[in-house]
């Protein structure tokens, strides 16, 4: 909890470097300005995008591509952390997700009725989830590690007997295609972007949300049901893998249940952390969450553009999460500050 | 007892400020060896921190400390812990899902070659709790037994043969008479081994049957101290819910329409087993009715069953004159009654959420998730109430938790004024406020009355109960033992219903 | 004492019952072969996953325990190419376990962040860390593997329990004497049950957290170890995913996620479990692989549906 400054009450704010730097958005921006700025270095073509074919290219529009599907599901996983829980199951959803519309295209049902279906069936797995944590008040680390272990078997099982591929071109559109130039997912991303935005921050349950994970206990007195805003948080993560799942799978053409999304989750709480999220439930940024990703995939791409070998990758990653992480946490700084202090006085 | 002999303890001049709050203020306490001392005061009144300050678990700002003549700097319970001074906590810090010998011996087991020997662990557990005169499996985890006997093993836990002072903070809680009997057969015992005892507690009558003397903290000072002997029940409740008034407050004149209408809620008989016994109470507009009580009587447990945030269990409720079950703190809401709880870090303010989203939060509930208010209309609210109720902010979006608890105090009021409810429950409104604040607060329930709220004050700042009241029900051990209304509300009154006539 | 043993008698019914189901199905489901092969297979992730047990316990999370096997074995190839001993590369890599498990404890301690997150960045950064060292199987070629994988012991009636199991079994006492009878195994029960009250009542909890995470990365070094001297290479894959069946193990073994009660030694049957499910599953042939972590999951939410039911019960005792 932070104290207020002794005699902060009528000052003009001022921008001292400790307030800046507790901003919410100050860390995420930092490292994500640190890396575009290494890039512009390391690869000089970065930042050029040019049009080929009707389509944007280039590598920043190749992070946006590539980290499309991660981003969807961070943004769910947003919200359900803002409620105090967390949502392992993300992956095993994707890859459900991506059986049941392999599954549906076969039957040749109408594009958009499956369209329909699959994101119902994402939802569907969220609700499960929602259940568990609100109802039987399981506590959320346990209650998804159910569906995470079950659910590419589950998949599997979906897939049992079936030619594991398709051709569709409705699909291939919305995953692979591109509309106006932009490519297609990227309409989605921020389709579904701006789907959250509206039903969370245009209506209360943005805050609802956030009060249920800041103080539960308060939020209860003040007349909020925190069963049902539990319940709609996971849902809502839930579709938001489930889009993620229908690209991934439009964009291989097939359901790949033992690898579609595989961890996934885990860039997705990174990138919610790495944006600001608490754990702890509370305030969650839709956009900053974004930016999170950006860092994730922007490392990734810089590291492919850079010229070094692609098995850096992740320890890159690793390295900078882990700084990322550190830097966050407060008792670090104040000691690291400390320290300082001592030496200099 | 004689005096003569030197204190066991001896804290003089003791004063402690947390920000924003002065929580001693000049204390002395004495504490005398083989005595049982009753540390007596409302939530917040500065008995724990008295103890803290005692045991080492937080420092003073000024004062000294005497342990037996010795004066004595403790920087850490482990430092006071190691001179003989152990407290032993309501919650009972033990670890549950252990056994009681692992509980027992923790840190300190019995080892051979390196390994710890259970049978020798058992032993020492065992011989621990005879001295207690306690006799069970110590081998079954903590929790598989009643918190009389889990409060007996931390009590075990902390004697040792060195042991000075113990520190026993509401140790009778959670039990029943029996067991607590039981507990002060284990105090005499301890007394006549020439331990001093603190005994805090809430409950009159075990004062008078186990303590040899008393203290009364209110409001971080001393207001009074006595062998048990001299200080009769009434004096007592006197000392404890008395306040020296700063200025005279006129009492509130009795509309004459006031008492006149139906009331708006109507409860026949609500009570919960074990939570609180079976009570009539009747809210009506324009009318305030105070619950007084001394702590533990039964005000919150009041409070929330009204407000649907515990289940009744018995009884009747009628809204408007229709039988209701309010089964909820959403139904509540929905019903115009709102709800400030005593506790406004726990149940109240949303810290991290602003002022004014906690401000508006009640209004956008019972408007339903989907039309969210306006920005602009939010910030009009805000604003207004913050005008109104005098909240010291430079800045709506600022954190709540930012806020001094008499700020936060005024916006969780004004949460509830913003939707507009009808019927106000508030739980000790004033606590912790500071003077200004409070002055400021009082006028407001005065004010809301005027306006045709109905008002439910639970307090246990006895003068301003009776300043607001124009009906009292007076509560005691979680029953309701009687009603005053009208002129007859006044301070002598009520600590005489309370004491039992 | 009935009581702490409930959960392993639960643990135990449900090994034994897949056992007679395999018995049932299967002829010479019952010979020691199946019985050597399935302690054999799972000796080291059940080693991995004792680690796991005493991290769980304290209320803590390791999910970097899948990547420590995979670093652990690319290492030890690389070591072997250049002609080290693998007792020698796998003693110096389990001390390098120590000393990873040192610097999570460290920072979740003293950064106060939570191990969930820490040792998730502790997988990628083991995981990359593999990537680094090399992006094929590598095999390991020494002798000696030859010499580990022929030790063995007969069990009569031709199965074997191979030097896999053998160091499992003898680390699995360890692992419970540690629990049992050390004032450490005590005090990580004492931290899991109740943190708060444990601080007050002496436990040095700094010092205690940074040795859980020690042994679990002492153990998941092991198993590392284990594994590749088990396939006689070092894969950079190898391990991926398997903290989920470690702690999977955990929880079949009857140790509450939430950590504070629970045994070292259900985490055997934990790991037993699900190695046998995953044979009785290739027995019948026909199904994919996959049944096997479906009835996994199955297990795992009964299992953690009748603990939040024991605990809420048990917790309810307390009076109010």
């Amino acid at each position: 909890m932070d104290h207020a400054g002794s005699s902060q009450a009528l000052a003009p704010s001022r921008w001292s470097l400790g307030e800046l730097t507790s901003r919410s958005w100050f860390w995420p921006i930092l490292a994500l300005a640190l890396i575009f700025m290494v890039d512009a270095v390391v690869s000089p073509g970065f930042f050029s995008i040019r049009i080929v074919q009707g389509r944007l290219f280039g590598s920043l529009i190749d992070v946006l591509y590539r980290g499309t599907p991660t981003a969807l599901v961070a943004l769910g996983m947003a919200v359900v952390i803002g409620t105090k829980g967390i949502d392992l199951s993300v992956g095993a959803v994707v890859a459900i997700v991506g059986a049941v519309m392999t599954n549906l295209i076969h039957r040749d049902m109408s594009p958009p009725l499956i369209l329909a279906l699959t994101l119902g069936a994402g939802a569907l797995c969220g609700l499960w989830n929602g259940f568990l944590v609100a109802i039987l008040d399981i506590q959320p680390i346990i209650a998804t590690l159910i569906l995470m272990v079950a659910g590419r078997g589950i998949a599997l099982l979906i897939d049992e007997g079936l030619i594991v591929t398709f051709r569709s071109d409705f699909f291939s559109a919305i995953s692979t295609g591109e509309f106006l130039t932009v490519p297609s997912r990227i309409i989605v991303c921020a389709g579904t972007l701006l789907f959250l935005w509206l039903f969370l921050r245009r209506t209360a349950l943005g805050v609802f949300i956030e009060s249920v994970g800041a103080n539960s206990a308060a939020a209860d007195l003040a007349g909020i049901n925190a069963k049902l805003v539990k319940i709609g948080a996971y849902t809502l993560s839930g579709l938001c893998s489930g889009i993620a799942g229908m690209l991934i799978c439009a964009d291989i053409r097939g359901s790949d249940s033992n690898n579609a999304g595989l961890f996934i989750e885990l860039d997705a709480i990174l990138a919610v952390v790495i944006g600001g999220g608490s754990l702890a439930g509370g305030r969650f940024y839709l956009g900053l969450t974004l930016v999170g990703v950006l860092i994730i995939q922007g490392l990734t791409t810089s590291i492919l553009v850079s010229g070094l070998p692609a098995q850096f990758n992740m320890i890159v990653k690793g390295v900078v999460v882990l700084i990322v992480l550190l830097l966050q946490s407060r008792r670090l700084r104040q000691s690291i500050v400390g320290v300082f202090r001592r030496k200099t006085s | 007892m004689t005096e003569t002999a030197a204190p066991r303890v001896q804290l003089q001049g003791i004063s402690k400020s947390f920000p924003g709050v002065r929580a001693l203020e000049n204390v002395d306490f004495r504490l005398n060896a083989g005595e049982v001392h009753a540390l007596l005061g409302e939530n917040g009144a500065g008995k724990s921190t008295l103890i803290k300050i005692m045991t080492g678990a937080v420092s003073r700002d000024a004062g000294k400390m005497l342990l037996d003549g010795e004066p004595v700097e403790f920087a850490s319970p482990a430092e006071a812990r190691a001179l003989g001074v152990s407290t032993v906590y309501q919650e009972v810090n033990l670890i549950p899902t252990l056994s009681v010998t692992k509980n027992l011996t923790l840190e300190r087991q019995p080892r051979r070659y390196g390994l710890i020997s259970w049978r020798q662990a058992n032993e020492r557990a065992r011989e621990r709790l005879k001295r207690l005169n306690l006799d069970i499996d110590v081998e079954r985890p903590l929790a598989s037994y009643s918190v009389a006997i889990q409060q007996l093993v931390a009590i075990a836990r902390s004697l040792e043969e060195d042991t000075r002072v113990l520190v026993l903070d509401e140790p009778t809680a959670s039990l029943d008479a029996r067991e607590a009997e039981l507990l002060f057969d284990i105090m005499r015992d301890l007394k006549a081994r020439g331990i001093a005892i603190v005994f805090i507690t809430h409950f009159i009558d075990q004062v008078y049957q186990v303590s040899d003397r008393i203290s009364v903290l209110r409001n971080g000072r001393l207001v009074g101290t006595a062998p048990t002997a001299e200080l009769p029940r009434l004096k007592l409740i006197s000392l404890m819910l008395g306040r020296e008034l700063e200025h005279t407050e006129a009492r509130r004149t009795i509309g004459a329409a006031a008492a006149r209408g139906e009331p708006i809620l109507a409860a026949e008989g609500v009570g919960r087993r074990r939570y609180m016994g079976n009570f009539d109470l009747q809210l009506r507009a324009g009318e305030v009715v105070g619950l007084a009580g001394l702590l533990g009587s039964g005000r919150t447990e009041t409070c929330k069953l009204v407000f649907g945030a515990v289940h009744a269990d018995a009884g009747r409720v009628r809204f408007e004159g229709k039988p209701i079950s309010i089964r909820s703190p959403r139904q509540a809401v929905r019903l115009d009654i709102g709800f400030c709880p005593e506790d406004r870090k726990a149940e109240g303010i949303i810290p991290e959420l602003t002022i004014r989203e906690n401000i508006v939060l009640a209004l956008q509930v019972k408007r339903g998730w989907l039309r969210r208010l306006p920005h602009d209309e939010q910030e009009r609210i805000a604003t207004e109430m913050i005008k109104t109720l005098g909240i010291a902010t430079p800045d709506a979006d600022k954190p709540v938790g930012q806020l001094s608890g008499g700020n936060q105090q005024k916006v969780i009021l004004a949460r509830w004024l913003a939707s507009k409810s009808r019927i106000l429950i508030l739980d000790e409104p004033t606590r912790g406020i500071d003077v200004g604040a409070h002055a400021e607060i009082v006028a407001l329930i005065r004010q809301l009355c005027a306006d045709g709220l109905a008002l439910l004050v639970a307090s246990s700042e006895l003068d301003e109960i009776v300043t607001v009241s124009d009906r009292v029900e007076v509560l005691r051990d979680r029953h309701k033992v009687g009603e005053i209304a009208g002129a007859d509300v006044t301070r002598e009154n009520i600590i005489h219903m309370i004491a039992g006539g | 004492m009935r009581d702490r043993y409930l959960p392993l008698l639960a643990t135990v019914t449900v090994f034994v019952l897949v056992y007679a189901v395999g018995a049932v199905s299967f002829k010479h489901f019952l010979s020691t072969n199946v019985l050597g092969d399935l302690l054999t297979d799972n000796a080291f992730i059940i080693i991995a996953a004792i680690g796991e047990t005493f991290v769980i316990l304290s209320g803590g999370i390791d999910l970097s325990v899948g990547s420590m096997i995979g670093f652990v074995g690319v290492v030890m190839a690389h070591l072997d190419t250049l002609g080290w001993h693998p007792l020698v590369s796998g003693a110096l890599l389990i001390a390098f376990g120590v000393a990873f498990g040192v610097f999570q404890g460290l920072v979740i301690d003293f950064c106060e962040i939570q191990p969930f997150i820490i040792t998730l960045a502790g997988l990628f950064l083991l995981r990359g860390a593999c990537f680094m060292v090399s992006l094929d199987s590598v095999p390991i070629n020494h002798p000696f593997v030859g010499v580990f994988s022929d030790w063995h012991f007969d069990l009569g009636g031709g199965g074997r329990l191979s030097s896999s199991a053998m160091v499992m079994l003898v680390v699995l006492a360890a692992g419970v004497v540690i629990a049992h009878f050390t004032r450490f195994g005590t005090n990580v029960y004492a931290m899991g049950g109740d943190r708060a009250s444990a601080g007050l009542m002496g436990v040095p909890i700094r010092r205690t957290t940074v040795l859980i995470y020690a042994l679990a990365g002492f153990y998941s070094a092991l198993g590392g170890v284990v594994y590749a001297l088990y396939t006689a290479s070092g894969y950079p894959l190898a391990g991926l995913g398997d903290e989920l069946i470690a702690i999977a193990a955990v929880v079949l073994g009857g140790t509450l996620l939430t950590g504070g009660v629970g045994l070292v030694f259900g985490t055997l049957f934990g790991g037993l479990i699900q190695g046998l499910i995953t044979t009785l599953v290739n027995f019948q042939g026909t199904l994919t692989s996959w049944w096997a972590t479906i009835f996994v999951g199955v297990l795992l939410f009964v299992f953690i549906v009748a603990q939040r039911t024991i605990m809420s019960s048990f917790m309810a005792r307390r009076a109010v």
